[in-house]
């Protein structure tokens, strides 16, 4: 238990709510019963059946035998990528939403860089009849054409951010705007393990089923529930937080976290957070984030808007500081080739987010033999028009 | 006795004004505010501009990104405030969000804010228990008040323990909302400011967020102590000789 939150809501240094007065109530309401509401059997009862039933779960662990054969280790991929709506993001809006109607909640409000937890969001709620708004950049807006379409088709409204870059950060702060001024009826549904306390807590224990079924996937597979590694890429951190969670304890299972280094570390247009960032508060919590001297945040830049993001969950840099996690970076272009290498090796082809972990089996030296499991996060179907225009296809 | 206290303890509607420090150009903070002085503001709050204001409305976003494109930032601020006190002689507070402070380092910016003559601070994302563990003896060392918000939002208890904990005045939010929306006076916000009037807290109100013209602003004053003006008056500095804008903008309040 040493890398869960404590009872005020951090990770060793990092976490907090750093709300303004606006946020407490529905913040405060939300840490007075997140826990009570999420260990209720009748919300277990109605959660796993969901996630049997409509996402689809288990998600595989399949052991992918030609990507396996170039690296000389057996690489297992969580399969999230076939989950409905195409990523690990429907966990946690599944949980979410079921939350908001324990406390009486009318409108839904969410932020998305990729679009994944916008669709992931406006399905959530076409299924349970809420009203939604999806906030989101105008360059991502642009860039996931085919994820604003489906948001439109599900009844969501979309929202165009237009404020600083443009992209996941900006959409992020309109989305907390929103809060501020519909205080009563609004849930906001995070979708990564940012924001104030309970936030980055409440998406980790919903993503955490990605892990807790690759411990009996991997028990059943190989007879041992301890891989050697696993990888999965950051934005925010939750699909690596879900694939780390029940591994985080087993200290002989080495975590690593994958960022998007863009076009480089050292380009001026990076989202490689724990590389160039440093301590301070963004978005309601204390943790890394790339910024200035003067404690302005840096716009980051990556192909993958899922990684767009210039902060990390607080458990992150907690993990990050504590030396429990590596963290590494992938460029864009490593990214891009490592999605099509996969397309081909094995007929997936996925998100450029989640590519980004498979790039960094390139950069690791095995012995033979050893297991790696990587968290494929999502599909690349959102991406086409970005892998066509890279490969000229 | 601070300036803040004396401010309250001898005089009624008092009138604050908001504005973001650097703009609509860098050199203009300490002329606005001596113009503001100049024309009756009784109060001065100087916001320090951050990149993601998440509790401010469009006008306010804009006027922080400018003042950041033009290369404000906190260090620059308390140089350009160094002589503050040879000219203005009203409260100043300054506004902003914690991660610029944080950056700067809370005990040196407290020591700014003193050299200067800064006699408070509005930090919006600083958290009461933050506060109270990390930043509440280093900013009574410096003889600093930190000023929290309540909303209509705000339980009973939560009021007096912000009560409990601060020195200056309390910012009473109209309604929860992001800054620059209008103040509009109906029968469930007649009922939170009566509300708030009768728990006779220790310290002062001023309502703020949403208030733009006399009519509003004399509304306020028979619920609190006076009220704070921002988004009317950045709007109103835009463009144009800062001196006059101001003068102009202040004449509606003084009739
Ligand atoms: C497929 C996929 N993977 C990863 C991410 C990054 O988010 P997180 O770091 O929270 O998992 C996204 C975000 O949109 C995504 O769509």
């Amino acid at each position: 238990m040493k890398y869960k939150v404590n009872e005020k809501g951090y990770y060793g240094d990092f976490g907090g709510a750093y709300i303004p007065e606006m946020l407490y109530p529905n913040v405060e309401e939300l840490r007075q019963n997140y826990l009570r509401i999420i260990d209720d059997a009748g919300f277990q009862k109605e959660f796993h059946q969901l996630m049997k039933d409509y996402v689809g779960r288990p998600s595989p662990l399949y052991l992918a035998n030609r990507l396996s054969e170039r690296y000389g280790a057996n690489i297992f991929l969580k399969r999230e990528d076939l989950n409905h709506t195409g990523a690990h993001k429907i966990n946690n809006t599944i949980g979410q939403i079921l939350l908001a109607e324990k406390l009486g909640k009318k409108r839904i409000i969410a932020e998305t860089g990729a679009g994944q937890h916008g669709v992931a969001t406006a399905t959530v709620c076409a299924l349970r009849n809420l009203e939604c708004v999806i906030y989101m950049g105008e360059v991502d807006i642009e860039r996931q054409a085919p994820n604003v379409a489906r948001m439109k088709m599900l009844g969501a409204k979309v929202v165009p951010a237009s404020s600083g870059s443009k992209t996941l950060k900006d959409a992020t702060n309109e989305a907390m705007r929103d809060w501020i001024n519909n205080p009563v009826d609004t849930h906001y549904i995070i979708g990564s393990v940012v924001g104030p306390h309970p936030y980055p807590d409440m998406v980790a224990i919903f993503q955490s089923i990605i892990s807790e079924e690759t411990k009996k996937q991997l028990m059943a597979q190989t007879g041992s529930d301890q891989p050697d590694y696993v990888l999965a890429c950051v934005g925010g951190g939750s699909n690596a937080m879900g694939m780390f969670y029940h591994f985080m304890d087993d200290e002989n299972v080495k975590l690593i976290a994958v960022e998007a280094a863009g076009k480089g570390v050292s380009s001026g247009f990076s989202a490689a957070t724990t590389y160039l960032g440093k301590e301070g508060v963004l978005h309601g919590s204390r943790s890394i984030l790339m910024q200035t001297p003067d404690g302005q945040v840096v716009e980051p830049h990556s192909v993958s808007a899922g990684l767009d993001y210039p902060g990390i969950g607080p458990q992150h840099a907690h993990l990050f500081k504590t030396g429990r996690g590596k963290y590494v970076s992938i460029t864009d272009e490593e990214s891009l080739d490592a999605g099509l290498l996969l397309t081909q090796l094995e007929g997936i082809i996925p998100a450029i987010e989640s590519a980004h972990a498979l790039a960094y089996l390139e950069k690791m030296e095995f012995k033979g033999g050893e297991n790696v499991v990587v968290c494929l996060s999502g599909r690349g179907d959102k991406d086409l028009d970005t892998y066509i225009k890279y490969f000229k296809l | 006795m601070n300036r803040i206290k004396q401010l309250f303890a001898s005089k009624k509607n008092i009138l604050s004004i908001y504005y973001t420090a650097g703009y609509p150009n860098t050199g203009d903070t300490i002329q606005i505010a001596e113009a503001l002085e100049k024309s009756g503001a009784d109060m001065l709050e100087i916001g320090f501009p951050y990149s993601d204001p998440v509790a401010d409305g469009p006008v306010i976003q804009a006027s922080s990104k400018k003042s950041l494109d033009q290369g404000m930032n906190l260090k620059l601020l308390f140089e350009q405030l160094k002589d503050l006190r040879t000219s203005v002689t009203i409260p100043v507070l300054l506004m902003g969000y914690v991660n610029p402070v944080l950056q700067f380092g809370v005990e040196n910016f407290c020591k700014a804010c003193a050299e200067v003559g800064v006699d408070g601070c509005i930090v919006p994302d600083l958290p009461m228990v933050e506060y109270e563990e990390f930043y509440k003896e280093c900013f009574e060392e410096h003889n600093l008040s930190n000023v929290f918000l309540i909303t209509p939002q705000t339980a009973e208890e939560r009021i007096h323990k912000i009560d409990g904990l601060t020195n200056g005045f309390i910012y009473l939010l109209s309604s929860s909302a992001t800054t620059g929306k209008n103040l509009e006076v109906g029968n469930t916000t007649e009922a939170y400011f009566s509300r708030i009037k009768n728990l006779n807290l220790k310290n002062p109100t001023m309502i703020g967020f949403g208030i733009s013209d006399k009519q509003t602003f004399d509304k306020a004053c028979s619920y609190a102590n006076g009220a704070i003006i921002g988004t009317a008056f950045v709007k109103a500095i835009d463009n144009g000789n800062i001196e006059e804008s101001v003068s102009e903008f202040m004449k509606k309040f003084k009739s």
